[in-house]
């Protein structure tokens, strides 16, 4: 299904509003650098800088492939783990 | 415009909640059996929250000519004790006769873990045994893709379940697309901070079309907003889209999945 809208229009429409965010994004990377504490080994940072090379780059998909890079992994084989059985 | 919220937890919210959405045009609502926000400690606890959902919540939504329609179950939070939720899943054929129970729901999956799993499978089995529909919850958050695959398949894997009567809930970017192509109903959840935008339920219509898609609020006792489907609806209209494409999700996307439903008596 075609958005309606342009991108120029889209660009125009919500500019300001992707300049906010990106704004609040750096601002709260600019509070953690400031704090004290070490959290060089929090897995959390790896997944924001992912989430932001994801960004940087230019594929399409971003927000699904944003959203895996905080997701857990899926295992095909979860049922034998659990050692469930289906009823239908 | 005339919408329905197919997802939304009235208990949780106040009466002038249901005078606001009569407001905005909302003419029907579906609630889900969900966590009250601490575990309950006994069946008969889930037996007078079925008879809050089929009793009393039906007459106060009507105070203000909306139509309140219900799902039953025992919530996937509180799915680690297996003992009490099969005692709940027994005593839910009491309440599968009454007015406006749609069928069996929110079961789902929370923490992914194997008690949540044994917990849904033996839902599964009542709502094949009994014919009722089905509502499923997803996960939150990092849990939701995992949690997702897991619940499409021990859907599949079931031969007695009619996917077209099965409406998995809160999909997002990465978890929209296997439902779909599974062949079941997706349900798009409008929250301030977690699950789905207005904005991002649009760009979702537009990569996936209207077909088995809806979207619902899912209004709660938590961070929520109970009128988030209208903010679906003006998002839609800024985006340029057209109001039979709107109707189409917020109104005849629901009444088509309900009405497959026996529970389900809709005066338009």
């Amino acid at each position: 299904m075609p958005i309606p809208l342009t991108a120029p229009q889209v660009l125009d429409r919500e500019f300001l509003e992707l300049r906010a965010k990106l704004l609040e994004l750096a601002a709260g990377l600019d509070r953690i650098d400031r704090a004290s504490g070490d959290i060089e080994t929090d897995p959390r940072l790896g997944q924001i800088e992912q989430a932001l090379e994801v960004l940087s780059g230019g594929e399409p998909d971003r927000a699904e492939r944003v959203q895996m890079i905080f997701s857990l992994a899926f295992d095909a084989k979860w049922r034998e783990t659990f050692e469930l059985r289906q009823r239908g | 415009m005339d919408y329905i919220d197919p997802h939304i937890h009235m208990v949780s919210r106040v009466t002038d909640d249901y005078e606001t959405l009569a407001k905005m045009g909302c003419r029907a609502v579906s609630e889900p059996a969900f966590w009250a926000g601490f575990d309950r400690g006994s069946v008969d606890g889930f037996r007078d929250y079925f008879r809050q959902l089929t009793e009393f919540e039906p007459k106060r939504a009507g105070w203000y000519g909306i139509q309140h329609y219900t799902w039953l179950c025992i919530n996937a939070k509180e799915a680690e004790n297996v003992k009490l939720s099969r005692e709940v899943i027994a005593m839910i054929p009491e309440f599968l006769g009454r007015p406006g129970v749609l069928g069996i729901g929110e079961i789902g999956l929370n923490k992914n873990t194997r008690n949540e799993s044994t917990v849904f499978l033996e839902h599964l089995d009542l709502a094949a045994k009994s014919n009722e529909q089905i509502l499923i919850h997803t996960p939150h958050l990092e849990d939701k893709y995992k949690g997702t695959r897991m619940i499409l398949d021990m859907l599949c894997d079931d031969r007695r379940i009619d996917r077209g009567r099965v409406l998995v809930d809160h999909v997002e970017e990465h978890t929209i697309r296997p439902v779909l192509e599974a062949g079941f109903w997706a349900g798009m959840t409008l929250y301030p901070v977690s699950k789905c935008t207005p904005q991002r339920a649009v760009d979702m219509v537009e990569m996936y079309g209207a077909e088995r898609l809806l979207v619902n609020s899912a209004g709660d006792w938590g961070p929520s907003k109970p009128t988030a489907v209208p903010d679906f609806i003006l998002a839609m209209r800024l985006r340029g889209h057209s109001e039979s494409l709107i109707r189409q999700v917020v109104y005849e996307n629901p009444l088509k999945f309900f009405r497959q439903s026996r529970g389900f008596q809709f005066t338009p």
